[in-house]
């Protein structure tokens, strides 16, 4: 680029001018577009799928609800396992070295044994839970697994909970997480789990976690065509569009090497922003910065000023 | 309003081309934006007369 | 004084301000496409947002789930939404084939892509606090990428409440922010003269 050139960037126009009125084109520019959202919003409304509560799991997916609850007891579920910010069960997910999921802390502690399966149990008025809480707690942690797992192989196998035959070797399994699907299925779950830290909640976190431990939640997404790996990041519930701007975050998604990746959610961040600072510092980039004269649509926006000035 | 409103409540199509899966809404919210840009680019300015300066 | 602090604020501030640049009633003669009003339409669509945004404020994050008012309302704020994204998205395409960038328009084009992107952000906390299975449904999937670089020990996208705060008060303070900085920018320097529009330019400022 010529000094010259770099000149009359800078400069300030003392070239032809003409009148231009820019609060009267603001003022058309919103009217123009309230009259075009208020008419598409009066013709497509706006997506409102109703929130799933743990009363419609226990209700519509029982043993989907009760193996849950028995991974919750082995420590198999996602939650259970699931590193920081709620808790050590695992090192989170790592960009080589760098184990920043881990070194971020435990700072919303979830333990889901006992804040999903126990402490609700605690208001169940069935007589026979203390005595099958009292077995748990006394039970050493080995044995409390091999309860659990031994039960949700059980249920596995017999697809379905409610044909898994009585068994000494689930230990109080059963009876713990069939008292939790009935407090579940009556309604009072989603309340215990809401109200730990105050009786008017505004945090989720507790029920979330475990309605997305579910096999239940996670085929609601699928259906709707909203999972990572369906691109569901852009979607939305319905036909209504959805974040479309997220393309490029949710393309990396579906090509390796992140779709096979363990890794993948800390390698994609990465690769964003990456992306973004080339995105923010774009005029700075060689050849990319050099696009708009290599491809001319400048020719076509400024038609007008280059035929007059024979350019 | 409900009564005037288009139900979009019912499942998505979806635009596939090899590992390419987009809605339709979302197809058509993108197919928006390539053509507004086209039209912006092509569709002379309305110009009043020049001060001269 | 010129060392009295509120000497210097002036001086940096209001006097370097030229009424006819802040607002100006005529433009160079090359302004004259409709790529240009691009960006007043995405100013806009935020306007449209902030207004649909202030009226569902006021009546509560539950309000349009039972009121038919509310669920119109709700519509507005989401179409504008939809309508922002593909208006900045024109704009952003227009300001990056007419090299907007050039003479020390650098900053300018920075708070443009930062605008972009505390948008994101802003949709993504909006959608978190619909209060419905999308909602649900985006904090449980969200949840793992921002834990993955630990930014969920920061920000918990299931806590509804958190989301709610950052996407009504500190959100669209940030977007307002960085807009207003946007176009006192792109006023102070003015519009970009064509590539190679050196033949006829002339004088210096």
């Amino acid at each position: 680029m010529s000094t010259k050139e770099r000149n009359v960037d800078l400069a300030k126009w003392s070239g032809p001018k003409r009148p231009y009125d820019l609060v009267k084109e603001f003022v058309i520019a919103l009217v123009v577009v309230t009259v075009l959202v208020g008419a598409l919003a009066a013709l497509f409304s706006s997506p409102d799928d109703r929130a799933i509560t743990l009363q419609q799991w226990g209700q519509n997916a029982p043993s989907d609800f009760v193996a849950t609850a028995t991974g919750e007891l082995a420590g198999s579920t996602i939650s259970a396992g699931y590193g920081a910010p709620y808790n050590t069960a695992a090192e989170g997910l790592n960009l080589g070295p760098l184990k920043i999921q881990k070194w971020a802390g435990v700072t919303i502690p979830v333990n889901p044994a006992e804040d999903f399966v126990l402490k609700p149990l605690k208001s169940s008025i069935d007589p026979a839970v203390p005595g099958a809480v009292a077995t748990w707690n006394g039970a050493s942690s080995d044995q409390q697994t091999k309860w659990a797992s031994d039960y949700a192989s059980a249920i596995e196998k017999a697809g379905d909970a409610a044909s898994v035959t009585a068994d000494a070797a689930y230990g109080p399994v059963p009876i713990l997480t069939n008292a939790l699907l009935h407090l579940a299925q009556e309604g009072s779950l989603d309340g215990l789990l809401t109200t730990q830290v105050t009786p008017l909640p505004s945090d989720f976190t507790m029920p979330m976690l475990f309605l997305a431990d579910g096999a239940y939640f996670d085929d609601l997404g699928a259906k709707q065509h909203l999972h990572g790996d369906q691109w569901g990041m852009m979607n939305e519930t319905g036909s209504y569009p959805g974040q479309s701007w997220l393309w490029m975050f949710s393309s990396l998604y579906q090509i390796e090497p992140f779709k096979s990746s363990e890794n993948a959610d800390a390698q994609i961040f990465f690769v964003l922003m990456l992306l973004n600072l080339g995105f923010i510092f774009m005029p700075k980039l060689p050849f990319i910065n050099r696009l708009p004269r290599l491809i001319p649509f400048h020719r076509l926006i400024w038609r007008k000023y280059y035929k007059e000035n024979n350019l | 309003m409900a009564l005037l409103a288009l139900s979009l409540n019912g499942p998505a199509k979806f635009f596939n081309w090899g590992f390419i899966s987009v809605s339709i809404p979302n197809l058509i919210m993108i197919g928006c934006i390539f053509v507004l840009f086209i039209l912006a680019l092509v569709i002379p300015f309305p110009t009043h007369k020049e001060d001269g300066k | 004084m010129a060392t009295m602090w509120t000497t210097r604020v002036r001086r940096a501030t209001i006097e370097r301000i030229d009424p006819q640049d802040a607002l100006p009633d005529n433009q160079p003669s090359y302004v004259a496409s409709w790529i240009y009003v691009f960006g007043v339409l995405t100013l806009a669509a935020l306007a449209v947002i902030i207004g649909s945004g202030i009226w569902l404020t006021t009546k509560g994050a539950a309000w349009w789930h039972s009121s038919s008012v509310g669920h119109y309302v709700n519509s507005v704020h989401l179409w504008a939404v939809e309508m922002f994204f593909v208006f900045m998205v024109v704009h952003l395409w227009g300001k990056f084939w007419m090299a907007a960038w050039r003479g020390r328009r650098f900053m300018t084009w920075v708070t443009g892509t930062f605008c972009f992107l505390a948008s994101l952000a802003t949709a993504f906390t909006g959608y978190l606090i619909q209060g419905n299975f999308d909602s649900q449904w985006i904090a449980t999937q969200a949840k793992d990428g921002l834990n993955s670089v630990g930014i969920g020990s920061f920000m918990n996208t299931l806590n509804s409440g958190q989301a709610l705060l950052l996407h009504v008060a500190l959100l669209p303070l940030a977007v307002g922010i960085i807009v207003v900085w946007h176009v006192i920018l792109v006023r102070k320097n003015g519009v970009v003269p064509p590539l190679d529009a050196k033949e006829i330019a002339g004088g210096g400022k």
